[in-house]
């Protein structure tokens, strides 16, 4: 019985590997899939990284200053040192801002007011007040980010010196992204991209190739296991999905010097995890659908749109009506994309982020059952 | 009949009201070629799956290499070969990666596969087309490597489902060839197809005729029965019923 039971088991495991050979011969056969596997993440990283960037370099910015003093002149060369704005040269008096925004001249203002210097140090607290054109919220935002992080800077210099502490309003502040890069947020957006579309589509795709050529006829009437195939499906996409993560986390290291912070075990554990999820959705969508156009075209929509929109990486959620909110919350990516900016930027333990992990534990678990469920009626 | 190897009785397929295989009863024997005919949408391929341990039957029994079609699938797909209309290779790998593949996903050892493929190979004159994908190869070929790839682990039953779909005539010939060596070593050939000069190659025919089977026995007796020169005749004869039963 033993024996029987030890061959059964080497049967399998050759069958196995035979599958998993032929699997990645398919892939690294075809060059299309090949330079989508792997072509895929370097252009979006590069694209995100470099062109896509909200950074905002060279804005114009006015000054007006109305206390010429030593305070306000060192918060202009500190904003003339940095390289997101560029001063216009050309002073203005303060009812002409409105008109500079509107002929597009400037991008944001600063003033100064006349009693700056004397509010610095007799209450010990001053206002600045910075105007940006807000009619493109997403450059305004950052730029009065980090113009505020400039008078920030100077005030933590200046309360070094002196022992009043001193108070500068505006408030604002760039939590977990002092630098003021863009590639943090894109970085965990992009490996949740990557992921859903090459674990989905890929799988997807090549189970319903074996539909469409019959193959797949052949091996349910072979004596390799049902649940076999999907695995055996499954593991080179899990592989190549995790050298595609490595890719992800070099480029991101070594081009873009955004280190990962955090532990790079849990971050492929998590990733892993993440992975089974696309890969479940994968064969899902392989079991609903005939042919590899529809299975591919259900893959970018169903799949990349939701990830694009909801999972956090390119517009808030909180700014979301209640039941966009709420159905953000079934999205995968959107998990999967806190979990790795916790691990990544904020370098964060498990002990932070094992409630997100439960989620999407559960949704693997459920599009997993869901899947191997239905790929199993319809056998019947 | 002695040994027969595939026994159905009463074997019926209902999909709600629709009843795709009415109350199927036959045998086929060890070594035998069994043509199973019938029209598109007949029941053939729904006879087949159920056979083939794909689709569980609604009512009846049936019994394939001694095994039950309802709670033994596991032991039939060990002891049968299929190959579909659609050939059923991997286009984008090798013929030697094909037959290694296969011979893989049925079982054999690496020592078996290597022995097997190397008669395959030399069986099918391939020799110089080993190392190339199998999109390559003539239509002719391909069926001959599905049917071989189907056999590699010499089962007791081998299922071809309407193998010689858009091949040409001589083509036609020589694959037949095959299945007649294929029954010389005690293979049994169950073959659907729609070509009535390739019923005549059969030792039996089934006929089916709206879900239900309505003529069996060998061309011979089949003939004679309806008073014809060949099968096609005998074929027309039992489709025109058919098309009256749907008036």
């Amino acid at each position: 019985m033993a024996t029987s039971t030890g061959l059964h088991g080497k049967i399998i495991k050759s069958q196995f590997f035979a599958f998993v050979r032929k699997e990645f011969a398919h892939v690294l056969r075809d060059r299309k899939t090949l330079l989508i596997l792997f072509g895929l993440p370097i252009v979006q990283i590069l694209i995100f990284g470099f062109a896509l960037t909200n950074e905002v370099k060279n804005a114009k910015i006015i000054v007006i200053d109305y206390a010429k003093d030593v305070a306000s002149r060192k918060i202009i060369n500190k904003i003339r040192a940095s390289k997101y704005f560029e001063i216009e040269g050309q002073a203005i008096r303060y009812e002409e801002i409105e008109s500079a925004f509107k002929k597009g001249t400037i991008k944001i203002a600063v003033v100064f007011p006349a009693n700056f210097s004397e509010d610095l140090s007799h209450p010990g607290s001053a206002q600045v007040q910075l105007i940006a054109d807000a009619s493109d919220p997403n450059t305004a935002n950052a730029l009065i980010n980090y113009a505020t992080a400039i008078i920030r800077d100077y005030e933590v210099e200046q309360n070094k010196i002196l022992n009043v502490p001193l108070r500068i309003i505006p408030e604002s502040r760039m939590l977990y992204n002092p630098q003021l890069k863009g590639a943090p947020n894109f970085v965990p957006g992009v490996m949740a991209l990557v992921l859903m579309l090459v674990c989905v589509m890929m799988t997807a795709v090549s189970i319903v190739k074996e539909k469409e050529s019959g193959t797949m006829e052949v091996l349910l009437v072979s004596p390799f296991k049902p649940i076999l195939v999907i695995l055996s499906k499954a593991i080179p996409y899990l592989l190549l999905s995790l050298i595609n993560v490595t890719i992800i986390i070099l480029l991101s290291v070594f081009v873009l010097d955004l280190p990962v912070n955090g532990s790079l075990f849990l971050l492929f554990a998590e990733s892993t995890l993440f992975i089974i999820t696309c890969l479940a959705l994968g064969i899902l969508i392989s079991v609903k659908t005939a042919s590899q156009q529809v299975a591919m075209l259900i893959s970018l929509m169903g799949m990349l749109l939701p990830t694009l929109l909801f999972s956090g990486f390119m517009f808030p959620i909180e700014n979301m009506p209640w039941p966009l909110q709420a159905f953000s919350n079934i999205i995968p990516s959107k998990w999967y994309y806190i979990i790795v900016k916790s691990i990544m930027i904020k370098g964060l333990g498990f002990s932070a982020i094992w409630k997100e992990t439960l989620i999407l534990f559960g949704i693997t678990i459920f599009f997993l059952v869901v899947s191997l469920k239905s790929f199993k009626t319809r056998l019947e | 009949m002695q040994d027969p190897v595939i026994k159905a009785h009463n074997l019926t397929k209902r999909f709600g009201d629709f009843v795709a295989a009415d109350s199927l009863s036959f045998e086929v024997g060890k070594g035998e070629i069994f043509g199973f005919l019938g029209a598109n949408g007949a029941g053939k391929t729904t006879a087949m799956r159920m056979l083939c341990g794909l689709s569980r039957p609604s009512s009846g029994s049936a019994t394939v290499a001694g095994f039950d079609v309802y709670n033994q699938t596991e032991s039939i797909k060990k002891n049968i070969g299929y190959m579909s209309q659609k050939f059923s290779l991997y286009e984008d790998l090798t013929v030697l990666e094909n037959i290694r593949f296969f011979g893989g996903i049925y079982g054999l050892t690496n020592k078996k596969i290597k022995t097997k493929s190397e008669e395959l190979i030399e069986q099918l004159d391939l020799q110089n087309g080993v190392k190339k994908l199998v999109s390559d190869l003539p239509l002719g070929w391909k069926q001959k490597l599905a049917f071989s790839v189907a056999v590699i682990h010499e089962p007791e039953i081998v299922f071809l489902d309407e193998p010689t779909g858009g091949v040409d005539p001589l083509t036609r010939r020589q694959f037949w060839n095959l299945i007649y060596e294929a029954a010389h070593k005690e293979m049994t050939v169950f073959v659907t197809t729609h070509y009535m000069d390739e019923a005549e190659y059969c030792n039996r025919v089934s006929i089916m005729v709206d879900g239900k089977i309505e003529a069996l026995g060998s061309p011979g007796y089949l003939k004679k029965k309806y008073g014809v020169e060949s099968m096609d005749e005998v074929f027309y004869d039992l489709a025109r019923g058919a098309t009256r039963a749907n008036d």
